[in-house]
Formats: structure tokens, sequence, C-alpha cells
């Protein structure tokens, strides 16, 4: 008998859906052709193979396929989105509105661009972890040319108010762009809908292959235009050269193709073991807090704070077993805990004591029922000796105590 | 990051978990870190005053398995050790025993911080002249 392993990180990455894989085979030796290749059969059937796969992404997104460009990944696409549209507008501004609890690679592309003179804005979330609108409105000015917010907060699953976001862009005609890497596939994301412009997202969160992801870029009212990155043979309509990962590309319109058709039922079952879940340790436990907005959120994320607990070493009770992420960075050396719980007025002790689950499509209701327990287990025996879990129920007022901070 | 077979050892069967009385006169608690920093270690001694030998020692931690580990490892090496003796830890010791990584080095600072705090309280309540370096900062 093996150990039990349960994966409930499903945020970090999703497993390759069986179906994808068995569809990416035939496009390593078989059909292995380069989709540039425009003068033989190899070529034409990767170019028809990855024509396909844009069809089948661009559906999911209710988008035209010219919109689609295949890069390498989230981080890629929000690196040509972001570095993109300010090469490409720099004449109408240099300014750039973003939020404090995006990922990095919206965060460090902006910060990179602050050293060739961009000017950013980082705005602040509401303890909820959503953003405040009448803040965006104010934060814009005649030299903004883009707002870049996330679809879904890939720590905590706070859903921004997309469709609030993009009428506030339309009225001032700046372009809005997200990273909507945590939400496509899981919840519609119709950037037309909602008036975003550029969407950068990933097939390994949706159950597609890792090292391929794609940019939308709106190409009519307003057609937008990103300068490329990376310099080449000028694939991908100029916008982004290298050849294409087929194989890839054909797993992630596979994946799309699935998602499309399973993630009304892949959602409804997710919430509901996310749920209960969530209900066991809030009904069962003292002191178990809930992070961001519970109404906004992805149906498959939970973050959870488990006071006087440390996260990691509360992992390390059940991780042979259970896999999921602590926002406590006990093995950062600057000690810092999340970022984005820390954006949303979270102290550090709540921050250090936070566990994310993100359910995903191969989660059995008997896997949750066993992290339940384990985990419930691992929270008792870790306040057991925890001096500040006895201090609390000690009754000491934990806040008047002067800590040597080291 | 993988955890040395020395620390998932103590992580999973700590020592000397627990608490003694802090009222008692031969008794020292050493409280260092801080929960915003993610790292709460309390050490307690428990010296036998005629020979200056520390008898018991317990800990609780609030950190991550290297903070455990470190603690736990502490009251071990501190049971039956004089008082002088037990200043002579070192927080190189304690990470060359459970081989921690760079990164948790400071697990083992804390858990010398936590044994001198300890040392220097109980050298207060028994009236002791404590020298400005064993207090933690």
């Amino acid at each position: 008998m093996g150990v039990r392993k349960i994966y409930l990180d499903n945020n970090a990455t999703t497993p390759c859906d069986p179906r994808v894989v068995e569809t990416m085979v035939p496009y390593f030796f078989e059909h292995h052709g380069n989709a540039a290749s425009r003068n033989h059969p190899f070529g034409w059937e990767a170019e028809e193979a990855v024509d396909y796969a844009r069809e089948q992404i661009a559906k999911l997104i209710n988008a035209d396929e010219k919109e689609i460009i295949f890069t390498s990944g989230a981080t890629e696409s929000d690196n040509l989105a972001i570095k993109g549209v300010y090469e490409m507008y720099s004449r109408k501004g240099n300014h750039i509105i973003t939020v404090k609890t995006e990922h990095k690679a919206v965060l460090d592309t902006c910060n990179k661009l602050e050293k060739h003179g961009a000017e950013i804005t980082y705005l602040d979330v509401q303890a909820d972890g959503l953003i405040n609108l009448a803040e965006l409105e104010t934060a814009i000015k005649p030299n903004t040319i883009m707002v870049a917010v996330m679809w879904a907060n890939n720590e905590t699953g706070v859903i921004q108010p997309m469709k609030e976001i993009g009428q506030i862009c339309e009225k001032h005609g700046v372009l809005f762009f997200s990273d909507a890497t945590q939400a496509v596939g899981k919840i519609k994301t119709h950037p037309r809908d909602v008036g975003v412009h550029l969407m950068a997202f990933s097939a390994h969160k949706m159950y597609g292959p890792k090292g391929v992801g794609a940019l939308y870029v709106s190409r009519k009212n307003p057609r937008v235009k990103v300068t490329a990155q990376l310099d080449g043979g000028g694939h991908e309509r100029g916008m982004r050269s290298g050849t294409l990962n087929v194989p890839g590309i054909v797993g992630f319109g596979k994946a799309a193709e699935i998602a499309m058709q399973e993630m009304d039922q892949d959602a409804a079952r997710l919430s509901a073991l996310r749920d209960k879940l969530e209900q066991a340790f809030l009904h069962e436990m003292e002191e178990v807090y809930v992070n961001g907005n519970v109404a906004h959120r992805m149906p498959h994320v939970a973050n959870i704070s488990f006071k006087h607990v440390e996260g990691e070493g509360l992992m390390m009770t059940f991780n042979q077993e259970i896999a999921l992420s602590s926002g406590s960075a006990c093995t950062s050396a600057s000690l810092e805990p999340s970022y984005v719980l820390v954006a949303l007025g979270l102290g550090d002790d709540l921050a250090h004591s936070s566990l994310r689950f993100s359910l995903g499509r191969f989660t059995k209701e008997e896997d949750v029922n066993y992290a339940i327990e384990a985990i419930k287990k691992g929270v008792n025996h870790m306040r057991d000796i925890s001096p500040i879990w006895e201090m609390y129920k000690e009754g000491v007022d934990l806040t008047k105590i002067e800590w040597a901070a080291h | 990051m993988a955890y040395s077979n020395k620390v998932i050892d103590h992580f999973q069967n700590p020592r000397n978990v627990g608490t003694l009385d802090k009222a008692s006169k031969s008794v020292g608690t050493g409280l260092v870190g801080a929960p915003e920093c993610g790292d709460v270690m309390r050490l307690q001694i428990e010296v036998d005053d005629a020979t200056g030998v520390i008898r018991d020692a317990k800990f609780k931690t609030f950190g991550c398995g290297s903070a455990i580990a470190s603690s736990s490892l502490a009251t071990e090496w501190l049971k039956g050790k004089s008082v002088d003796d037990a200043l002579k830890i070192d927080n190189m010791d304690i990470v060359e025993e459970l081989a921690l990584p760079p990164v948790k080095i400071h697990c083992s600072v804390l858990a010398e911080d936590a044994i001198k705090a300890a040392i220097t309280d109980y050298k207060k309540k028994n009236g002791v002249e404590v020298a400005d370096e064993a207090t933690v900062a």
C-alpha cells in the first residue's frame, strides 16, 4: 500500500488531462512538422493542427481565432502585453495602472518598465481583496495608456469586478489588460463581454500541458497592437516570433474544448467540495479565518488562516500525503509572508498562518474528506506545541506583548 | 524544499514539548521571535539550585519544521548541562546537527537566543549578575 497522495494545489498547476495527452502524442513524431513550413505536407499538417487549436481556444473565450497569439505561457503573455503596449503606445502616454495583488509576472514587469521611464500606479485592494472602482477611476490621467487587473487572484481566488473596470477603461479611452490565468477554463471569461482588450492565460492551469500559453489581443473596436518582445521569423502576425510548440498548442486546444464542455459541472461540483472543506474548519475549530471575498471567488479555491499555527510547519504534518500551498514564506530570506494577503490588510501573523486550497477536476470527495481530518489533526497538533496558542488560551492579549522581532 | 531526516525526526517526535512553572524560582523562561515573523520560541529550563545543572528543559514553538526541530534539539542538549556550559551552545552547532540549509539558519539563531534568554531569566530571578550580551535583542 503506497502513501496516499492528494493534490489540492491546482492553482500552482493542474494535471494534464489524459484526453489532452492523447491528442498531443501524434504531434511529437508522426506529425512533427514545423507549422511555418509552407512547402510540404509535414508543415501543412502542423499548421492545420495549430489552426484547429486556435479555433478551440478562441471559442472558449468567445473571440476570433486571429485574436489568439501563442506564447510559452502566462508569464510571457503578461510581459508581451505590458511591455508590448508600453512600447506601441509610448506616444500616447507612459502611465500604467495595476494592483498590488497582481502576479509577480505583472508586478515585476511593471517594475522593470518603471526603470525605463514608465509611471506605474499600484492600487491598493480592500480587505476582501477587491479593488475600489472609484480609486481606479481617480487614478486615470491623460497619460494613462493601460489598466492591468487580473481576472481572479491566484492566492485567494477573488474575482475582480471585470465589467465595471471595463466600463471605466472604455469611458476614459484606456486599454484594459487582464491576467486571466486562474480564471480561463474554470469560469466564463469572454474578454469582449467585459471590455478586456488583452488577456493572458496558460494551458497548464486548465488541464493542458506546461510551456504553452496565449495572449488575446483585440482585433477590432479597438484594434490593439503590441510591439513584439522576441525578434525573429515574424510568427504570430509579427507579435511573437519563434517556432510554434505544436504538440503543446494541440493540447492547449483540446484542454480548451474540454473546459468549454465541462466547466459548469466542474465548477458546481468543486464549489460544493470547497464549501464542505471550508465549513468543516469554520464550524469545528476555533480561530479559523477565510481570506478574501467569499461571494466573488473562484469556485475551487479557499484561502484559510489557522491562527497561532505557522503555515509551513503545519504543512509538514501532512505534506507527505496532501499537497497545497501556504502564505507563509518561511523559506524566503526576507521572512516576508504572502504580499497578496498582506495587501488585504491581514496581519503578518495571519498571513503566516494561511493555507491555500485549490481543488481541481481530479479532486474526489474522499480526498477532501481525508484532507479535512488530516488538516484538523495537524492544526491541533501544531497548536499543542505553539506557545502563542497557549498564551491565547490563557487569555493573554498577544498584541500587548513586546515581541523581539528578528 | 526537502528537510533533512533529523529535522523530520524532531518534527515528528518533538522532544520535551511542554510547559514548566514560570513562577518557580528555579525555572528560567525565554520567549523569543514574533508572530509577525512567523517564528516564536518559548524555551524553559529548570535548574538544580545546588549544582547549577539543568534538570529539565521544555519548549513550545510556533514556526516551521526547522524552528521546531531546532528548539526540540536545544532542549535535548540542555538537559544535564551546567548553566555555564549551556551558554556555550552555538547556533552553528544546531545548523550542523540538523543540516539546516542557509535559508533556515535564522531558526538556529532563534534557538540560541531562546537558550540565552531562558538562562538570563533564571539568573535574574536568582540575583546573579547578567552580562549584557546574554540578553536577547
